[in-house]
């Protein structure tokens, strides 16, 4: 039985782990550059999250409707500023770009916010749902519900939308795309966006089912990183399926042996996926070198 | 044109302008920086002073080290905070297990921080170097992480999160940081010789290559995973010495400061910073980021404006000197040379006239060409 109850944790918890995986992946797919800044921007989302429930009472729920547009802005504004001026040596300069501002936005959360330790404390965020044996905690499943939504709206941008259709395009040859016409500064400027409009859902959940500083962004941009590398790069529904394998590993680890060993165990488990299939579970095969 | 004298890929610019400076300005700066770093702790005598050059010194073994192996190969690696790690809790088990007494004694055990950190590399590196680029970079940051949680997790060695105390030495307060500045002055010395030998030699030219285009090197008939691996375990080494010399000067070692995920940023930054593939990149880029990310920490440490400042100030560079300051210099430089020469052997003509006829293959047009070489993805 506890088994069973860490499994459904592993998944209504991987729900959101897949919505800050999902932006990650994205960005890499049309951009070929890793989001190093995605662990502190869902440390940025939390914050932007708590503060407008601690100081103008707004549900975190409904803040959203604030602080994804506000991500999403911020997401095409970093593309535009920071990533599209880079010429030469992409993959790793945007990497480091982006840890850059990552740092700069480290800098100035813990001069606004200090490093205590802080959680977005709404009324529902210890009660729970009981059937049977089995715990649901109400803050997962509306989170779980969330993320389904969110996550569903991004398939439905990509497969069922114009925009869906430059953006694959994008990922498949961006020569190409522009051939054809597709402006790929602004397909790949939303996809940013998207991306770390994503983070802020995945950040607020995070806000409040954590404590957290904004050092803690470092643990999630591990995490979020493995996840994206199990499923493969560039693979939405790789980084799905990653996420709820690396929470449900974790969770039965915890349960059946110990807690300290959860991640590391999931750890174990990439190096073993990688060695079989290097791609990842979903990704594309390594295409040439240069 | 021999092995040192490495042209940039696609270049059209004629062989008898250098790409880099004569040996004689070379050789003598080199002389002239070490002889500066030599006498750096005897004029500024302040601790906090001579601390910030330990720090240096630290980080410019680990930025050389990394430098063999991520500068010459291509393949960006940041997870080699996870020798810099295995460096300093070798350090520290041998000195709390063996008693070896704090002080002199604690550098003799510096060869072997790095020989643990070379042997770990080659199951690491051969699990690694199967996967290419991206992949390749996330999963040294997956396997830095595996050895934090082991540190944490394994409590019988490493005492978890409450870390291992190491001794102080009973030097004075005012002699304290002088050895520590020595002896890491003399490993990076060391790293930088064995980068500046593989740079130029046979074997390194295989390195180059496998940064250039890895399947034509293979076709050539070049062991990329043998040639990738032996550059791997050298840069762990170093990388290893750095830890171990890191550990007994602050005097712990935990494993989120052991295997330190802002470590290998910080490493590639400085290289990234100074010119990335180059020899004078590594020490470039050291000597100027870290004295100012200490001075930055000490001067704004307590509201952590520092992280701010220092990011701004990355950025900056990135933007403006994209190449590294290293190769801007000596691109600045031919630039002049080129520049000169178009003038002395232009023959005197109307000013309008376009494209100066000179030299065979000197044009303004093959030397922009040259200059502005963009890698398209």
């Amino acid at each position: 039985m506890l088994v069973l109850q860490a499994i459904i944790d592993g998944v209504l918890v991987g729900g959101f782990y897949a919505l800050m995986a999902g932006g990650l992946t994205l960005v890499f797919g049309v951009m070929d550059i890793v989001n190093f800044a995605q662990g502190i921007l869902v440390v940025l989302g939390a914050y932007l999250s708590y503060a407008l429930y601690a100081h103008l009472n707004i549900d975190p729920f409904l803040g959203l409707l604030i602080t994804i547009p506000v991500m999403f802005v911020i997401g095409i504004a970093v593309y535009w500023s920071m990533i599209k001026p880079i010429k030469r040596d992409r993959v790793i300069m945007s990497l480091l770009t982006m840890f850059a501002v990552g740092t700069v936005v480290e800098g100035i959360l813990d001069y606004i916010f200090t490093s205590n330790l802080v959680a977005i404390h709404t009324s529902y965020r210890d009660s729970s749902v009981q059937v049977g044996s089995l715990v649901f905690p109400n803050i997962y499943l509306y989170a779980f519900a969330m993320s389904v939504v969110l996550l569903g709206g991004v398939y439905y941008l990509l497969y069922r939308t114009r925009f869906g259709r430059s953006l694959r395009a994008s990922m498949q040859n961006p020569t190409a795309a522009r051939l054809v016409g597709i402006n790929t500064d602004w397909v790949s400027a939303f996809t940013l966006g998207i991306g770390v409009g994503l983070a802020a859902a995945g950040g607020m959940v995070f806000g409040l089912t954590n404590s957290f500083d904004a050092a803690s962004s470092y643990d999630l941009i591990s995490r979020l990183l493995a996840i994206v590398i199990f499923g493969g790069f560039g693979s939405l529904s790789g980084a799905l399926i990653a996420s709820i394998v690396m929470l449900v590993i974790q969770d039965v680890v915890a349960v059946v042996w110990s807690a300290t060993w959860g991640q590391t165990t999931f750890y174990l488990v990439l190096v073993l996926v990688l060695l079989l299939r290097p791609q990842g579970l979903l990704g594309r095969k390594a295409v040439r070198a240069q | 044109m021999t092995a040192i004298d490495v042209t940039p890929v696609g270049a059209a610019a004629p062989e008898h302008i250098p790409y880099e400076p004569p040996k004689a300005v070379r050789r003598g700066g080199t002389a002239l920086l070490l002889v500066l770093l030599a006498v750096f702790p005897l004029v500024f005598t302040n601790p906090a002073v001579t601390s910030i050059g330990v720090f240096t010194m630290i980080f410019l073994v680990a930025a050389c080290g990394w430098n063999i192996f991520s500068g010459y190969s291509g393949y960006i690696s940041i997870g080699h905070a996870a020798f810099y790690g295995i460096g300093q809790y070798t350090v520290a088990l041998l000195v709390l297990h063996l008693k070896v007494p704090a002080g002199w004694d604690t550098f003799a055990l510096l060869p072997l921080a790095g020989l643990v950190a070379a042997v770990l590399a080659v199951p690491i590196g051969f699990l690694l170097l199967r996967v290419r680029k991206h992949t390749f970079i996330i999963l040294t940051v997956a396997i830095m992480f595996i050895l934090q949680l082991l540190a944490f997790n394994l409590t019988s060695w490493t005492n978890g999160s409450s870390g291992l105390e190491l001794p102080f030495p009973t030097w004075t307060g005012s002699f304290f940081n002088e050895p520590f500045y020595y002896v890491g002055l003399a490993a990076a010395i060391v790293a930088c010789a064995v980068s500046w030998w593989v740079r130029r030699s046979k074997y390194g030219l295989g390195l180059l290559s496998i940064r250039d285009d890895e399947d034509r090197a293979r076709g050539l008939g070049i062991h990329t995973t043998r040639t990738k691996l032996i550059a791997y375990v050298m840069s762990a080494f170093f990388v290893g010495i750095a830890g171990g010399l890191y550990a007994p000067f602050v005097g712990s070692v935990y494993p989120q400061f052991g295997f330190d995920p802002n470590f290998d940023l910080a490493v590639a930054v400085l290289v990234f910073v100074g010119g990335i593939g180059t020899l004078s990149g590594p020490v470039v880029g050291t000597l100027l980021l870290i004295p100012l990310q200490q001075y930055f920490y000490l001067q704004f440490g307590n509201d952590n404006l520092f992280l701010i400042a220092y990011g701004v100030l990355f950025i900056l560079i990135l933007r403006l000197l994209p190449g590294g300051i290293s190769p801007s210099i000596t691109q600045l430089y031919r630039r002049v040379l080129v520049a000169r020469q178009l003038r002395t052997t232009a023959p005197p003509g109307p000013p309008g006239a376009s494209g100066a006829p000179g030299a065979p293959g000197i044009t303004p047009a093959t030397v922009t060409g040259a200059e502005g070489k963009e890698d398209t993805p």
